[in-house]
């Protein structure tokens, strides 16, 4: 795998591949997807003969398909896709598929570390994992939220322990579902189980869970907290002291709890995704303070600046001094920034990326149609019809961007590489 | 499961196992508890204004179809429910029996569509429908639940919709789909996952379960229009929330919160949803603000208003009118919850020959007394609801003695509900979907 380090970060324009030259050579084309290091672009493509392929910078792949979907780049710059071929399923991955197939496949995701590739799975209606090719061994009568760790060392799963027939709504509030970890599911069932922790090292697996249509916690490694709440929202793992936090509602009002006490001192309208800065030392969650209202609380503390509309892809910087995210009001996109919002608003936005240390941000925008890059508040002279989020090199020198050219450059991909001197100051 | 049907005098009885499984395990004084500590906490200014503010004076009684339909049946005039169920509550300072409980269930549960009627004749604007569901908010509290209901939340929440769908039969189910249409379209998609897509199209579960050429059809009109659109492989798919009717009101948040995330997530310019009514009152107006947005976080578009706005564009083109002569159905949730009527009837015209008015029309018609989860009590209540519905079949036999040969109700529920009254009452028309007409008559 090679590392961030060892791309090609020389200053410059790179046009890596014509699109429109692939529109005469396939009977169809679909929307394409480009590697994170932006060397490749990759599309589904229908050949003349009614099958299905993957064509990765102008050259298909040897093998073809009767079906292709979920085309997607791995970090590591490989192209993996869902193929079908006589009625099973499989992964491709840069043109070789898996040793296994299945009745289906679906939820194909890349754990960040080191990007193993875990998909769902049925086969005779028993529902599975697989990682890199190998299945669990057990399958569940349903399965659901899978999750891959950091390291792709660990998958889990909420899944079905027990059958319910139809409109047995005693059983079913006995509790049926519990978790899977790599396979093996936990003994303790519950009501319901949706979103899934994984703390860094993998011996943790936290989830939200309802034992009673009325009462909702967090279990951990099937220990549920002593206490519950009328709602709950997602657990996060501190990075550091493997403390587990969750949204909770009590009395009507949100607030953070942790390890199952309530945490926060103020109560909100509304609060969920919160995140860790990687020292643990810091919380951030994104939060309406009152009915309406949305806004970044840290440590407890909101932002004065609020939206209408919301507030979402938050993020901590690298060095964990600064806080990004996005915020919607009157139908307009802008990016906020420590509490201060970026003065020009966009159409759309996508999530904000920090350079590694914390001095720089750039978001992937779109204004009238067109696709552009802003700095720092202020958008680079490089159009898009299409476009991707960039990427600071790991000195924090280079920005990488990715995009599809118009005006001169219509239908071609091109890879910038720009100094990140030369960029918009805050 | 209950069977028994109803007493031929209609007297309430309850028929529903669930509802007295569920009532037998409770005490007067959990009921008690249960119904104070639901005044205390959500019983709040509005619920108060409007259990004050009535004077018991009968305009309400006139609008409601379960009130005409069964011979003016003073119980079931809407100020009467509220007086059996709330009234009882407050009055006896929540120590009811659990016969009343009982009681109670059944007729917020199935005695009331939520539909809002009444709302409009009633000289202060008191909303039933709110005071019926803060009776199905005790009853969800309480666990006493139409069964048939309660499996259809229990859905929601393991599946998050409402038809017990895997995840892989939702993905199957479009594939299917996409398929089928290319053998008419050969370059058709139904795009899966497309990050930045103009339009983010949902459905509601019954579709990939029993109507899968809807979706069919709203890929080829997607198609033929040149839409950017985009479904999601994941939970989120499915707008609907029956949690909404059963009182389980921090499900339909959990419901509405991914079916957004999903939307943000591809970063869609807008939601477009299928023909449904209750869901968009779901996504629209109850989900939305319960997770604490004053109005959705992304543009929402029900189908109706969309078809209208791409006609109105020239972007689909009507290439020969339905030649059969047509009448409309308004259903509640999209025509009283936003005003959809005019735009529904711009539709109808444009692609139809000749449109009879059922009378009454727009924010006055009847409701097709499978709203507000009704018909998802089951088959307990299929020949209640249906006799609960006469106004609705004589509504219909007066547009069919017109002319009318098919009815177009833009809305799953009420596709339900009119299907099972011209059945029962032997009316000779035909229940279809805009889109289905839309699809016959479209240029492709």
């Amino acid at each position: 795998m090679k590392s961030m380090e060892e791309w090609d970060w020389a200053p410059g324009k790179k046009i890596v591949a014509d699109l429109e030259k692939w529109q005469s050579g396939y009977a169809a084309v679909e929307e394409p997807y480009v590697s994170p290091d932006g060397e490749k672009i990759a599309a589904i493509v229908k050949t003349e003969e009614e099958s299905y392929t993957v064509c990765v910078n102008g050259t298909p792949w040897e093998k073809t398909f009767d079906k292709v979907w979920s085309l997607r780049f791995s970090p590591d710059n490989r192209a993996a896709a869902l193929v079908s071929d006589t009625a099973e399923w499989s992964v491709a991955v840069d043109g070789a598929t898996w040793e296994n197939w299945f009745e289906f496949v679906w939820n194909m995701q890349f754990s960040k570390a080191n990007s193993a590739i875990a998909v769902a799975a049925q086969n005779a209606r028993s529902y599975f994992a697989v990682l890199d090719d190998t299945p669990w061994e057990t399958g569940f009568s349903s399965m659901n939220n899978l999750t891959v760790s950091r390291n792709g060392e660990t998958l889990a799963a909420v899944v079905q322990t027990t059958a319910v027939k139809e409109g047995d709504i005693n059983a079913f509030q006995k509790g049926c579902f519990s978790v899977a970890v790599n396979g093996v599911a936990w003994k303790n069932a519950f009501v319901n189980a949706w979103e899934i922790d994984i703390n860094p090292d993998n011996r943790l697996v936290a989830v939200e869970v309802r034992h009673s249509l009325y009462d909702y916690s967090i279990a951990i490694n099937d220990e549920m907290w002593p206490s519950s709440f009328s709602a709950i929202w997602r657990p996060r793992f501190n990075p550091v002291d493997n403390s587990v936090t969750a949204p909770v509602k009590s009395a009507g009002e949100w607030c953070l709890a942790k390890d199952g006490e309530l945490f926060w001192e103020r109560r909100y309208s509304q609060l969920w995704h919160h995140f860790y800065s990687t020292d643990g030392k810091s919380i951030a969650a994104v939060v309406a303070p009152t009915y309406g209202k949305w806004t970044i609380a840290e440590n407890d503390t909101p932002w004065d600046l609020t939206f209408k509309e919301l507030v979402m892809d938050a993020v901590y910087s690298p060095d964990n001094r600064h806080i990004a995210c996005l915020g919607k009001t009157d139908g307009k996109w802008y990016v906020a920034l420590d509490g201060k919002a970026w003065p020009t608003p966009f159409d759309r936005a996508w999530p904000p990326v920090f350079s590694p240390r914390g001095e720089d941000v750039a978001v992937k925008v779109e204004i009238d149609g067109k696709y552009a890059i802003a700095v720092n508040g202020k958008l680079l002279d490089i159009p898009f019809a299409v476009a991707w989020n960039p990427v600071f090199s790991p000195d924090g020198k280079k920005l990488l961007v990715k995009g599809i050219g118009t005006g001169k450059d219509e239908g071609k991909y091109c890879r910038h590489i720009l100094e990140t001197e030369s960029l918009p100051r805050k | 499961m209950a069977t028994t049907e109803p007493k031929a005098n209609d007297e309430p009885i309850v028929l529903d196992d669930a509802i007295i499984e569920g009532a037998e395990k409770l005490s007067e004084e959990d009921i008690a508890q249960v119904i104070n500590d639901m005044i205390r906490t959500e019983g709040g200014a509005r619920f108060k204004a409007y259990l004050n503010t009535c004077m018991s004076c009968g305009y309400c009684s006139g609008a409601c179809h379960y009130y005409l339909s069964r011979d003016k049946e003073p119980r079931l005039a809407p100020a009467a429910k509220v007086k059996q169920t709330l009234g009882e509550f407050v009055r006896k300072k929540g120590r009811v029996s659990r016969e009343t409980l009982m009681r109670s269930c059944e007729i917020a549960f199935t005695d009331c569509n939520l539909c809002r009627r009444c709302m409009m004749y009633c000289p202060f604007g008191i909303d039933v429908a709110f005071l019926m569901l803060f009776v199905r908010r005790v009853c969800h509290k309480l666990g006493v639940v139409p069964r048939y209901i309660q499996d259809t939340a229990h859905s929601h929440s393991a599946t998050m919709n409402q038809m017990w769908v895997q995840e892989d039969e939702w993905i199957d189910t479009l594939q299917w789909q996409e398929d089928e249409a290319r053998d008419e379209i050969p370059d058709l998609r139904i795009p899966l996952e497309k990050e930045g897509a103009d339009v983010y199209y949902s459905v509601i579960g019954p579709e990939p379960k029993f109507r899968a050429q809807l979706i069919y059809q709203a890929a080829v009109l997607m198609h033929a229009a040149g839409i950017d659109w985009t479904m999601t492989e994941f939970p989120g798919w499915d707008n609907s929330d029956m949690c909404m009717y059963t009182g389980d009101i921090e499900m339909t948040a959990r419901l509405k919160k991914v079916h957004f995330e999903s939307a943000l997530r591809l970063r869609s310019k807008r939601i477009v949803m299928g023909e449904c009514g209750h869901a968009f009152r779901s996504v629209y107006d109850v989900g939305n603000r319960f997770l604490g947005w004053k109005m959705p976080p992304i543009e929402v578009v029900h189908a109706v208003a969309f078809y209208d706005e791409l006609l109105a564009e020239g972007r689909l083109k009507i290439a020969r009118k339905f030649e059969r002569p047509v009448t409309f159905h308004d259903p509640c949730n999209i025509v009283r919850g936003q005003g959809l009527h005019e735009k529904a009837r711009s539709v109808v015209r444009q692609s139809c020959e000749t449109f009879i008015e059922m009378e009454p029309n727009r924010e006055h018609n009847f409701c097709c007394c499978a709203g507000g989860g009704v018909i998802n009590c089951g088959p307990p209540y299929k020949n209640k609801r249906v006799k609960s519905n006469r106004v609705k079949a004589e509504q219909l036999m007066a547009a069919r003695e017109k002319g009318a040969e098919v009815v177009i109700a833009p809305c799953h529920n009420c596709h339900g509900g009119l299907e099972d009254i011209i059945h029962h009452y032997k009316i000779d028309i035909e229940i279809k979907f805009l889109i289905d007409i839309l699809f016959e008559c479209m240029e492709k």
